[in-house]
């Protein structure tokens, strides 16, 4: 095996285990935990891929920031917070995520398959993207639907913060 | 190119890095002492070795010998990798970071960007501390420090950025050269002034050690650490210093080169970045010796009403300037500006510091 080849398997078993760790986890704060190791991985696999910029991002906005705020919700939404009782965090709805989590990865893997990567362009060589490029196609060539996708979050953000502000009753 | 083979190369110069840092921190704790000693006229640490100089190697021998406690209902596993969790991303940090044109370990296309995003992957520990500790201070701690590193982040990124912006590049080394002549102080004044304030936030320095603040949360997410534990996270605090030091050494005041942008062999290098650095380091300890503590909701205020705002503003003006090929003084010029706007406003809300808390804010303290 290549060193690509070592590192590659290493980060995907991270990825797979901490994936397995955020739903087998019995306590809430733990699965928070191991999200943010399967994030990370998911970073790997990007540098790997020559996505440096994906992945520093990946680490940015989800290593930090996303898996904090879910971690805050937790912790202040008084989510029980001590080892519970096996069963508390599923429910009846578990052969129904199992089967739609299933089904997922069976197509996953089968489009991956059946797909003609040559005929789509792909090589061996994997062609790094200059984040100069990747600047130029978000704000010139896609500026207006990045700038719908932002003012959607804003409208979301607003809705939130009137939200918040009705519940406290002013 | 320390060696041939790039494995080897890079493992010696992780190698040397991850020796000097730390006993720079070693170095750093005694220096921090004897200044803020000096700020409250004291002598600081004289007893150990000639002017206390033995007094920090005494202390590391004290933490690493200490017992390592574990409280019975603390999370374990939550608790005990905590400390791993803040100190591995400040030390990936120095991956990219350069200390000279050649010295670091390896030169990143996007080093600053890279610099800024892992550092940040150190609040998930000391979240992890502050619930895993199972202590009701400490997780009032480790809320605040989410909540303080989350929020000055932003302007910390958006002042780089704006750094970013007038060198047209994230690589540190092509952003040090950009500079040439003049700093990016000179034309950047409001990006420098977000940068270290936020710089400070991030450090959890006074004014802005409100999530380990001793007298409102008792040490916050630390106060069950000890022994080596607890040094780790010490450490992480002091390598993060010495990380943005030299990163603001580097994109503000033109890290390696002379002030007058003379290209500099490696003997003078080294001492040049030393000196810019070790300003940062003694501005941050005179600061921490001389500002009194934020209350929590000024601190959220600070940064969402004024640094934030403020940054964006000079990341405007630096599009305005750059689309529109101004000369450079007018960058100057309006970042200067905008400088002693923010510093007015900063001056004015404090002098009003005296009126009663609106009842809004005092429940937004309330709730950390």
């Amino acid at each position: 095996m290549s060193y690509e080849e070592v590192i590659f398997y290493f980060v995907a078993a991270l990825t797979v285990l901490g994936a397995l760790g955020v739903v087998l986890a019995r306590n809430a704060v733990h699965s928070a935990l191991f999200l943010i190791l399967a994030l990370l991985a998911v970073a790997g696999v990007f540098i790997l891929l020559s996505a440096e910029f994906l992945a520093i991002v990946q680490v940015l906005i989800y290593g930090g920031a996303v898996t904090i705020l879910i971690l805050f919700v937790m912790m202040l939404t008084r989510v029980r917070d001590t080892p519970s009782a096996a069963g508390e965090l599923d429910g009846p709805q578990r052969p129904f995520a199992a089967l739609a989590a299933g089904a997922f990865l069976a197509i996953s893997v089968l489009a991956a398959l059946a797909t003609d990567w040559e005929a789509l362009g792909a090589t061996e060589e994997i062609n790094p993207v200059p984040f100069e490029e990747l600047g130029e196609a978000l704000f010139r060539n896609w500026a207006a639907p990045f700038e719908v996708a932002s003012l959607v979050l804003l409208v979301a953000l607003i809705g939130a913060i009137v939200l918040a502000r009705h519940e406290e009753g002013e | 190119m320390i060696a041939d083979n790039p494995w080897l190369d890079g493992l010696v110069r992780m190698g040397i890095v991850a020796v000097a840092v730390p006993l720079a921190v070693i170095i750093l704790t005694y220096v921090e002492r004897k200044v803020i000693g000096r700020l409250q006229m004291r002598l600081g640490p004289m007893r150990v070795g000639p002017y206390g100089t033995l007094q920090a190697v005494a202390d590391t021998i004290k933490l690493l010998t200490k017992e390592d406690l574990r409280p019975q209902t603390a999370d374990r596993w939550t608790f005990e990798l905590a400390p791993f969790v803040v100190v591995v991303p400040v030390f990936l940090a120095l991956v990219t970071l350069p200390f000279t044109a050649e010295g670091m370990v390896r030169d990143l296309g996007l080093g600053l960007f890279y610099i800024v995003a892992v550092s940040g992957v150190s609040i998930v520990g000391f979240v992890m501390a502050g619930w895993g500790s199972d202590n009701k201070y400490a997780l009032l701690g480790g809320a605040r420090a989410a909540a303080q590193l989350i929020s000055y982040e932003i302007p910390l990124v958006m002042a780089v950025l704006a750094v970013a912006m007038v060198g047209q590049s994230l690589n540190l080394v092509e952003l040090v050269d950009a500079q040439g002549r003049v700093p990016f102080i000179v034309w950047q004044p409001l990006a420098f002034v977000i940068f270290l304030v936020a710089g400070v936030a991030e450090l959890y320095r006074q004014p802005f050690d409100i999530p380990v603040a001793d007298s409102e949360v008792v040490g916050g997410p630390l106060v069950e650490y000890s022994g080596i534990r607890w040094s780790m996270f010490q450490m992480a605090e002091f390598v993060n210093l010495v990380v943005i030091s030299v990163l603001g050494a580097l994109i503000f005041l033109g890290g390696w080169n002379w002030p007058l942008g003379r290209e500099v062999g490696l003997g003078l290098q080294l001492p040049l970045i030393f000196v810019k650095a070790s300003a940062f380091i003694i501005l941050f300890m005179w600061v921490r010796g001389s500002l009194p503590r934020l209350r929590i909701d000024q601190m959220m205020a600070f940064c969402w009403q004024v640094l934030l705002p403020f940054a964006f503003l000079q990341i405007i003006i630096n599009g305005w300037v750059l689309v529109y090929d101004w000369p450079d003084w007018v960058l100057g010029a309006l970042s200067g500006a905008a400088t002693l706007a923010a510093g007015y406003l900063t001056y004015r809300a404090a002098h009003q510091m005296g009126e009663p808390v609106p009842p809004r804010l005092r429940r937004a303290g309330s709730v950390l």
